[in-house]
């Protein structure tokens, strides 16, 4: 394909999937070690009700008060799963389960309840989000990337995922060794001066943030599989954190491309007519990777496995 | 010091305090309401082997995670060597329980010892080749070090332990606080981890641990500290471990028979 068409038309959405789709993979690492992948699904699904009730006080769609709307109910989430761990004292497990398939119910109802036919907003936009259309009409080829006309026209949704992934990159390279530590032995960690207890809801914070700036650009099936999908993958591959935080990487990147190609030319290579949503495409081929991996990859023994002695 | 002291509540003229690797004074520890420490006051001597010995569910881990600051007492104070916990970290190095922490976690054997090495390697500082050597040399000393590159779910039981201990060794601490470093470990591993506590007591270093195989006290340890829930005795194994204290202890869960013959074992 020449520039001329790749760069107005699959550059742009080509980058933001694959820096959300890194974005949430890197936090996804220790989230799956500590047993808490489930956040990441939570959280993409709490987002829902808190983008409508934001669009609904504003009556615009616009960044900032999405992103706070979805903040806020990711704060609220996070206050009536621990309600409701302590009131009916059960499982974290059982009551993320109970509050964010709730409050995702509650977002949908409220969204149809709600006139957004005039704005793009709509379960399928939350779902699947409208990563085909992020596309770049002020470019004309490879010269536009340093001109800066065309370069302002850029789908803002581009740069705030970028500095997402910056920011998420620079808070796990500059706590490397404490959300090691603290990961593999917490007890260990606090005696040796880490604050366990702050470092833990920092990280959760960092991932909200991916997946509220993930969602906002690719929708909520691209954040739940990335959070889970290139880190378990990884797992398989290597027995060392250093080596899975690449792999994972790896993954997640192999993801957007493969998904994105696949879900503009694989049908026409079918001999159908349409494209499938890019977003399904990258959540499917992440998952085929984890398949791949678990039946292939070098380290899928388990301690206390055969063949591991 | 003496005014850090009496801010914490100890009363600054006990000279026990001030020399001690770690006073606690009046600590209770409670889960969901229910105390599992009660009103405890523990003062370990300096150079010593002190066993904390207990029933199961007596408040053993309970102790010695209150007195690191893991879990967080409803009352009570604890001083490190005269100071507040927070001023001492450096001064004391952890062997948790072995089953506390997944052994499935992508690390090798090298890395787990170069935790023990977090204060001197900060945040960001790179890891060179002396603090490889350090990790090898504590490694070596718990006959593990040929073992660096295993991943750690690769390892028996007993080798995990040791790989644990080596971590501790790597903390270069005056006092050193382990939890049950003896449970479901094979004989070698027993012999390896007695010897290098040993060691330490040797270099000046004091060692407390949970204990509970009261048959290997005597030969272990030179001081005992008896718990459920509440303080039962301490001191010198030759004055507090006795068939009364033992008696007192663990009640109608340990046979009188065996109670005889551990005293018997006594002399």
């Amino acid at each position: 394909m020449s520039g001329e068409e790749f760069v107005p038309l699959s550059l742009t959405p080509l980058l933001i999937g694959i820096c959300a789709a890194v974005a949430c993979a890197l936090p996804g690492n220790f989230l799956l070690l500590r047993r808490q992948a489930l956040i990441g699904d939570a959280i993409s699904h709490v987002v829902l009700p808190g983008i409508v009730v934001a669009f609904l006080l504003t009556g615009v769609i616009s960044t900032w008060p999405m992103m706070l709307g979805a903040a806020g109910a990711a704060a609220v989430a996070v206050i009536l799963i621990e309600a409701i761990r302590r009131l009916g004292r059960i499982e974290p497990g059982a009551a993320m389960g109970v509050v964010f398939t709730t409050m995702f119910a509650a977002g949908v109802l409220l969204l149809e309840q709600t006139d957004t036919s005039s704005v793009h907003l709509d379960v399928e936009h939350a779902l699947y989000g409208n990563l085909e259309s992020l596309i770049w009409l002020d470019a004309t080829g490879w010269a536009s990337l340093l001109d800066p006309k065309a370069l302002a026209g850029l789908p803002p949704e581009l740069p705030r995922i970028a500095v997402t992934l910056l920011a998420v990159a620079l808070f796990i390279g500059l706590f490397w060794r404490p959300l090691k530590i603290s990961t593999f032995d917490e007890g260990f960690a606090r005696t040796i001066g880490i604050r366990t207890g702050a470092l833990g809801l920092a990280l959760v914070l960092v991932a909200a943030i991916s997946a509220v700036a993930a969602f906002d650009a690719v929708g909520s099936i691209i954040v739940i599989a990335m959070f889970i999908c290139p880190p378990a993958a990884a797992r398989m591959m290597t027995n060392r954190l250093e080596a899975q935080i690449g792999w994972s990487v790896l993954f997640a990147v192999l993801s957007a491309v493969i998904g994105y190609v696949l879900a503009g030319y694989g049908p026409l290579w079918l001999g159908w007519a349409d494209a499938v949503s890019a977003a399904g495409m990258i959540a499917t081929v992440s998952g085929v990777i984890l398949v791949l991996a678990a039946a292939f990859g070098p380290c899928r023994g388990r301690a206390g496995a055969p063949g591991t002695g | 010091m003496v005014e850090l002291a009496a801010k914490q509540g100890v009363r600054p003229t006990d000279p026990s305090v001030q020399a001690s690797p770690l006073a606690i004074r009046g600590l209770t520890v409670s889960y969901n309401q229910k105390p599992a420490v009660f009103s405890v006051d523990m003062t370990v001597q300096l150079g010593s082997m002190t066993a904390i010995i207990g029933p199961n569910g007596a408040g053993k881990s309970t102790l010695l995670k209150a007195a690191l600051g893991i879990v967080r007492p409803v009352s009570g104070q604890v001083t490190v060597f005269g100071r507040p916990l927070e001023k001492q970290r450096a001064r004391i190095a952890y062997v948790p329980q072995r089953a506390s922490v997944d052994w499935d976690f992508p690390t090798r054997v090298i890395d787990v010892v170069l935790m023990g090495l977090s204060r001197e390697l900060g945040l960001l500082g790179r890891v060179r080749m002396r603090h490889i050597a350090k990790a090898m040399d504590c490694l070596n000393r718990v006959g593990m070090h040929d073992f660096a590159d295993r991943q750690i779910g690769q390892l028996s039981g007993g080798q995990q332990q040791r790989v644990f201990l080596a971590r501790a060794l790597a903390q270069d601490a005056d006092l050193y606080l382990l939890d049950e470093p003896f449970a479901g470990v094979d004989a070698a591993t027993e012999k390896a981890i007695i010897a290098v506590l040993k060691s330490l007591k040797q270099a000046g270093k004091t060692v407390v641990a949970v204990h509970h195989d009261l048959a290997t006290v005597t030969d272990y340890f030179d001081h005992v500290f008896l718990i459920n829930t509440r303080k039962l005795a301490a001191g010198p194994v030759d004055e507090a471990f006795t068939a009364e204290t033992l008696q007192a202890t663990y009640g109608g869960r340990l046979a009188t028979a065996q109670i005889d013959q551990i005293a018997g074992a006594l002399g």
